[in-house]
Order: structure tokens, then C-alpha cells, then sequence
């Protein structure tokens, strides 16, 4: 019984830090699909998170939150496109900064806000639920216990994502513009509006993942508290070879490799090393599979 | 009413005119060459039809109704369809998907049980038969226009325009061509060729129109004219096209290719000799290891196996540097990255490859006054139309900036030339220069090694001709011996009895 219920807990945690990592996995995987590279994925979460705060704050409801989150995702999208479609900046260099800005920024509107120093006050968390009946099985009852409902909410983005690539016009014309953007455009299909259309919804999906770090997982803004998670997203995106339900499936992985982590560390294993096992992970993997997955023929160039 | 009436139309690239005041027209149902030289803006002229370019002046009348045409969507809803020279294909997709890509049928979803049917329905009056769920990375080059071709009719074009489309093709696949092409006008569609060969235009057209740097220059019915009309319309000169080959007295053996391997993908390997005065022309698709074998001889990679016997030394592992010096000239295929420093002077061109002769350097102190008495006379013999040996080599036409690879490459007295592509986007003009330089080499006692795609610059120049075919020599034929039609199914694979 002991191990079933250790076995479900590490389950119901790989979960748990798999959603952030998900959604921005999966909107890594829809704007690199259109040729866009995106390495300020991290901080866009990172602003989405200090919006779900800042919404669940001021409304007392993370509904409000999520909703703030989602309009931050779709401005810096909106940015984003600006930079480098109209202007054709250099993609990694804007993602770069965009980093660094949002990592300066949220402190500064922190500070405005709450006058505290890189964390904010609480705020309202969004509520967990639990399904009747089901909750009651034992041992896997424990899914249906004071579960999130992002866990069933990235569930159906992985899987209509996945749909809408493989199984639509829209699907195919962005995997067209990903591999041979000036083929797509003498097919007729308007590439900036499609290239726009993708970025502004990966960027809305990396803000989700954000904004789920401080309203859903915790209830209050920390700086920095995405930690690197952008970038993990990144790599689950080319574990998952460019592709909804792959990105999902890496960003599980990397979360059962941090879940794992924890668990070391609840067994008073020594620290220092447990620490490094999502990493190690990480890399053994990227080395491993990394390499057999390919990527978008145009990736990063707009011709 | 012509099926197309452009009308004084301009453009310029930065401050290049590459569109003059251009009128063209075509009538319905016609197949209409448009003939140039390379950069004359037939092409240009194309992409502003087909909405990829925008034109700084002048009217479109597509069936006499005045038309603006702001991007190719535009243009396929007023029928016009572009094949264009670099395929416009997703390798990845499969043909099924490249040809709906942008017209695909459902609403959200995509229907492709009722794509497939719309395809057969099409397929089975142009008589096509493609496979539609192979990638488009595994066709042949043929195959691949065929399917660009397909596109263009599946999106309803009325009006077919092909950008050179013969120039990467072996004879059989243009003759399958041709065929599609005499099907579809059949069909009364009308079709615009782009192209530079006098033959193709005497054989397919009803009416072309000559471009010449960026300017009208006329437009004629084909039954009208001659070659040679057209040669002297395109160039703006008469040209003698008559080369006289002297008789062929080969000397001893100058360079070997051992056993030569070439391509990581294939086992086959190239052995072939060049003996002084003969040019051994190297024909073949482009993509046939061309490129490697260009690399190898220059010394910058390496072959897989095999060796180079160069005067009875193996040279296999020299580097390019030793080459060069042991009288190893090469005329690489890409100009602009691998031949010349684009935005330096002239002179210093002359320099390139050649720092370290002992005739321009003495311990590492370059003599200027040597170097420019050698560029002077270079230029004047090789009658090289520059302003000055400081100019900037870019500021020059390609034909002269080849005249002038070619003339340091040949003109301190190589034992071997390796020439790639050596006129590939030339005018012919400069194609004749450069092709009677190769042929005094070549009586000058020089071997010669020529790699080119074109099959009429090899059949003329040639001595001997071997054939390459996926990294290996699949044929050799002393020239005479042998027909266009043969060398083009060597060049497809298949092998001689």
C-alpha cells in the first residue's frame, strides 16, 4: 500500500509540474512550426504569472487572473510580431531581451503595486476541485482529489493543438510556412497573418503556464519564480519534435525527472545530488533523442 | 483581345532598371517564349505578372480588363499559374499535400478523400500519374516539375508561366515536357516560357519576345525568324557561332582518378585520365556529386577512398595551396563564393590563390609593381573591359568578373585546368570568350577537366565524355561517338551494354 500510494504521488506531482512546462512547450512548438523562434518564452511566462497575479489580486478572483494572464500573452505576442515580422529583428536577440526586460520589469511593478521587494502579497488561488464518487476508489482516487482543473485544461489544449496541426488547413499551411516560407507565399497563403496568428498564440499559452506558477500551483508572485522552466520548454518542444502532443509528452518527462527530485529529497537523500537529477535527465535525453527529431527546414529565417 | 497586355512597365532594384517602359503581350492559347540573357528581366517581368514583385510603373490588362495584382492569390483568381526556376515545394510534405497546400478542400478539417478525387479527375485529362503519398524529397527532379506544373493547373490556372524550366532537366525529361506542354495548349491553356536557348524557342513557340537589359527589344512570330536573328536580338551583336575544334593529338597522361569516391550514399566510385591537350568533359544532373568532386579536386575535402594521380604523384592528401602551385588551376562552379573577393579591387583578385608564388611575394612582402604589370597584360589580352585595376571586382558584369578568374587561373601557365560550370550565368557573348580560351588551352598542350550540366557545352567542347551518375562514372565516350539522346540516358542511370 505504501508503494502504491508513493507510486501515485509521484503521478499526481509529475502532473501537477508538467502543466507550466506543457502549455509552454506546446506554444513553442506552434510558432517554431511557422518558422518563429522564441527563446523570450521564459520571460513571457514570467510576466504571464506577475498578470494572473495581479488579476486574481485586484479582482479577488484567479478566473480574472487567467483572463489578465491571457491579455498579457496576446500583447507581447502582438510585440513580438511587431519586432520581428515588420521590423525583422533578430529572433534570439528579441527573445533574449525580452528576458531580461520581464525579469526587471515584474520586480519594478511588484514594487508599484504591492511596495514590496520581488514578492508580491497573497492573492486568491484558484480553487481545486474534486469529482464525486471517483474521488472515493482507492489509491487512484487520489487523481480526483483536490486536483486543479489545469490539469484537464492542458490535456484538451495538447490535444486540440495536436488536431489542429496534423488534421487542418490551418495545421498544414503552418508546417508549409515553417519549410519553405517563400513556397507558401506563392501558394497563395498570406504568411505574415499566419506567422502573426502563431506567435500571438504561443506567446498566450507560455503566459498560461505562467500565470498557473502563481495562482493555480502557489498564491503569490515571487521574482524570477519561473526559474528556468522557459527553457525547459524549449527543450521539451524539440524532445517532442515540433509537435503538440510531443511537447506534452517531454514536458511529463522533465516533470517526473523534477518529481523524482523531490521525493529524493523528502527521504533525506543528499541534497546536492538529487538536485541535478532533472538536468542530468534533461541532458541524457536531448543527447539521447534529441537528435533524431527535426527541426522546421526554415526555422528562425523569414525570407 | 490578348489574353495579357502589360504595359509600360518599370522597375529597379535599388538603383539597377532591371524593367524599361516594358510592353508585352500575349494572345490566348499561344505558347510565347520570352527570350533573354541572364539578368535581362524576363524573370523579374514574370514575378511582377504573378504578384511576387511590384512594378514602380505601368498597367496590367489580363483578358483587357485593367487589373492590379498585389500577391499570387491575386493572381491564380485571375488564372495565372508560375512554375518557378527553384521549385516552390514543401520536401517534407507528401505530393498530396503540396498540391492542395493553400486551395485544400473541408471547411476546418481537410477532406482529402474529396482532394483525392478533385486530383484523379485532373490527373486523367492531363494524363499524369503521380504517386500522392510519396514526399516530394524522394522525387526526381522531373517528377518534381511535373507536380509544380500539376499545381499550377489544380489552382485553375488559364495561364501557365515556367521560368527556365528545361534548364535542370536531362533531354528525355524535356521531351516528356514538351509533351505536357503540347497537351496543355491542346487543352487551350496558355502557356509564357522563360528561357535563354535559341533551340527550345524555335521548337516550342508560336511567338517570342527578346528582352534585353531590361528593355523591349521585339517580338515576332517564330515562324519569322532564325536562330541567328534571335542570338544577334538577345546579345545586341552578331555572333559567329561556328567553333572550330583543331584535330585532337592527346599527350601523356596529366591527371588519374583512382577509384574516386565521392558520395557517402553510394559505393560507386569515378576513374577516369586527362592527358595533355584534351578537354574531358564531365557531364551529368546536377546533384550527381558534382560538387564533391569539384571539392576534392581543389583540395578542400576529401575523398572517401580513392586517389589522385597528378604527373605521376599522388596528390590525394595535398592541400589546396600545394595544388595550385604544382600548376593545378581550378575555375570553381559559384563564382561569387569559392572564385572572387566581390568587394575588393580587381588587382587584388589577380592576387588570390596566388599570394604565396614567388613571383608577386618575397618573403612575405608583396611586389605591387609585378602583380599590376601581370593584371595589366592579363586584362588587355584577355580583352577585359574594366576602368581602372583598383575597381571593385563586384562593379563588373559576370562575364568579365569570369573573364578575369579565368585569366589568373589559366594565365600563369597551369600544367591542368579543373573548369566547373565555367559559363553558368553568362551571357553569349561571354560564353563564346570563354569557351575559345578553353579550346587555345587545350591546344597550348593544357589537360583539361570540365564539369558542367549543360549538355550542348560539353558535347562541343569535348574530347572525351564521361558521364556521372550518382557519384559514379557510369559511361565514357570519346566524343563523335556518341548522340545527345545517349548521354541523356546515361545522365538518367541507365547503364551502357
Amino acid at each position: 500500500m505504501a508503494t502504491m500510494m508513493f507510486v501515485v504521488n509521484m503521478l499526481t506531482m509529475t502532473f501537477r509540474l508538467a502543466v507550466p512546462i506543457a502549455l509552454a512547450s506546446i506554444g513553442v512548438s506552434i510558432s517554431e512550426r511557422a518558422g518563429i523562434i522564441n527563446l523570450g518564452i521564459e520571460g513571457i511566462m514570467l510576466l504571464g504569472a506577475l498578470g494572473g497575479a495581479v488579476g486574481s489580486y485586484v479582482f479577488s478572483n484567479a478566473w480574472m487572473g487567467i483572463l489578465l494572464a491571457l491579455i498579457t500573452g496576446i500583447a507581447i505576442g502582438v510585440l513580438y510580431a511587431f519586432f520581428v515580422l515588420k521590423f525583422e529583428a533578430n529572433q534570439s536577440v528579441i527573445g533574449i531581451g525580452l528576458n531580461i526586460i520581464a525579469s526587471g520589469l515584474t520586480v519594478v511593478i511588484v514594487k508599484f503595486i504591492w511596495k514590496k521587494e520581488g514578492i508580491s502579497g497573497i492573492v486568491t488561488q484558484m480553487s481545486t476541485y474534486s469529482v464525486p464518487f471517483l474521488r472515493n476508489i482507492p489509491v487512484i482516487g487520489a487523481f480526483f482529489t483536490d486536483q486543479s482543473p489545469f490539469i484537464l485544461l492542458t490535456l484538451l489544449i495538447a490535444l486540440a493543438c495536436s488536431y489542429g496541426m496534423w488534421r487542418t488547413k490551418i495545421g498544414l499551411r503552418l508546417q508549409a510556412i515553417g519549410e519553405n516560407p517563400l513556397a507558401a507565399a506563392t501558394a497563395g497563403i498570406p504568411v505574415a497573418r499566419y506567422r502573426t496568428g502563431a506567435i500571438v498564440v504561443g506567446s498566450s499559452l507560455a503566459a498560461l503556464g505562467g500565470a498557473y506558477l502563481s495562482i493555480v500551483h502557489s498564491n503569490l508572485f515571487v521574482s524570477n519564480m519561473v526559474a528556468g522552466r522557459g527553457f525547459i520548454a524549449i527543450a521539451a518542444n524539440i524532445l517532442g519534435g515540433w509537435n503538440p502532443m510531443g511537447s506534452l509528452l517531454a514536458s511529463l518527462l522533465f516533470a517526473f525527472a523534477q518529481a523524482l527530485r523531490f521525493q529524493f529529497s523528502a527521504v533525506h537523500f543528499p541534497d546536492q545530488i538529487s538536485q541535478i537529477i532533472p538536468y542530468v535527465i534533461t541532458l541524457l535525453v536531448l543527447v539521447g533523442v534529441g537528435r533524431k527529431t527535426r527541426a522546421p527546414a526554415k526555422l528562425g529565417v523569414l525570407e | 483581345m490578348p489574353a495579357i497586355l502589360m504595359k509600360q512597365i518599370s522597375k529597379a532594384f535599388d538603383r539597377l532598371k532591371a524593367l524599361d517602359h516594358v510592353d508585352f503581350e500575349v494572345d490566348a492559347g499561344e505558347v510565347h517564349c520570352l527570350l533573354g540573357e541572364n539578368g535581362a528581366g524576363k524573370s523579374t517581368l514574370m514575378n511582377i505578372l504573378y504578384g511576387l514583385y511590384h512594378a514602380d510603373a505601368g498597367e496590367i490588362y489580363i483578358h483587357g480588363k485593367a487589373v492590379h495584382i498585389a500577391n499570387p492569390k491575386i493572381a491564380q483568381q485571375y488564372h495565372i499559374g508560375m512554375v518557378h526556376q527553384h521549385f516552390m515545394l514543401i520536401e517534407s510534405m507528401t505530393v498530396l499535400q503540396n498540391i492542395i497546400l493553400g486551395n485544400e478542400a473541408g471547411r476546418f478539417a481537410i477532406d482529402y478523400a474529396e482532394n483525392r478525387s478533385r486530383i484523379d479527375e485532373l490527373e486523367r485529362l492531363y494524363h499524369f500519374d503521380f504517386d500522392l503519398d510519396k514526399p516530394i524529397s524522394v522525387l526526381s527532379v522531373g517528377e518534381k516539375q511535373r507536380v509544380e506544373i500539376f499545381k499550377a493547373l489544380y489552382r485553375g490556372a488559364d495561364i501557365v508561366i515556367l521560368d527556365e524550366p528545361t534548364a535542370v532537366l536531362t533531354p528525355q525529361e524535356v521531351d516528356v515536357l514538351f509533351r505536357i506542354l503540347d497537351d496543355m495548349r491542346k487543352q487551350g491553356k496558355t502557356i509564357i516560357f522563360i528561357t535563354h536557348k535559341l533551340h527550345e524557342t524555335m521548337v516550342l513557340s508560336d511567338r517570342v519576345t527578346v528582352l534585353r537589359n531590361g528593355k523591349i527589344i521585339g517580338s515576332l512570330r517564330t515562324e519569322e525568324v532564325t536562330p541567328k536573328i534571335l542570338a544577334t536580338m538577345m546579345v545586341g551583336y552578331a555572333i559567329d557561332f561556328d567553333i572550330v575544334k583543331s584535330t585532337f593529338k592527346p599527350g601523356k597522361p596529366v591527371l588519374e582518378l583512382r577509384q574516386l569516391k565521392v558520395l557517402a550514399a553510394s559505393h560507386a566510385t569515378i576513374s577516369l585520365q586527362v592527358r595533355q591537350g584534351e578537354i574531358y568533359g564531365i557531364a551529368g544532373v546536377d546533384g550527381n556529386g558534382q560538387q564533391e568532386l569539384e571539392g576534392i579536386l581543389a583540395g578542400t575535402a576529401k575523398p572517401l577512398s580513392g586517389r589522385i594521380i597528378f604527373n605521376g604523384e599522388d596528390i590525394t592528401a595535398m592541400p589546396a595551396a600545394k595544388r595550385k602551385a604544382k600548376g593545378i588551376a581550378l575555375i570553381p562552379s559559384d563564382r561569387l563564393q569559392n572564385a572572387i573577393l566581390p568587394g575588393m579591387p580587381i588587382i587584388d583578385n589577380y592576387l588570390l590563390g596566388f599570394q604565396h608564388n614567388s613571383m608577386f611575394s618575397h618573403f612575405g612582402i608583396l611586389r605591387f609593381n609585378v602583380l599590376k604589370k601581370h593584371a595589366d597584360n592579363m586584362v588587355n589580352q584577355y580583352s577585359i573591359k574594366i576602368s581602372a585595376l583598383e575597381q571593385p571586382i563586384s562593379q563588373l558584369s559576370g562575364g568579365n568578373q569570369q573573364k578575369i578568374v579565368f585569366s589568373r587561373e589559366a594565365g600563369l601557365n597551369p600544367l591542368l585546368l579543373v573548369a566547373v560550370q565555367p559559363v553558368r550565368g553568362l551571357d553569349i557573348g561571354a560564353i563564346d570568350a570563354i569557351h575559345r580560351q578553353l579550346l587555345q588551352l587545350r591546344d597550348r598542350g593544357k589537360a583539361i577537366l570540365l564539369i558542367s550540366t549543360e549538355l550542348s557545352e560539353i558535347m562541343e567542347m569535348s574530347d572525351t565524355i564521361g558521364v556521372l551518375y550518382k557519384g559514379e562514372l557510369i559511361a565514357q565516350r570519346k566524343a563523335g561517338e556518341v548522340t545527345i539522346e545517349q548521354l541523356g540516358l546515361f545522365m538518367a542511370g541507365e547503364r551502357p551494354e
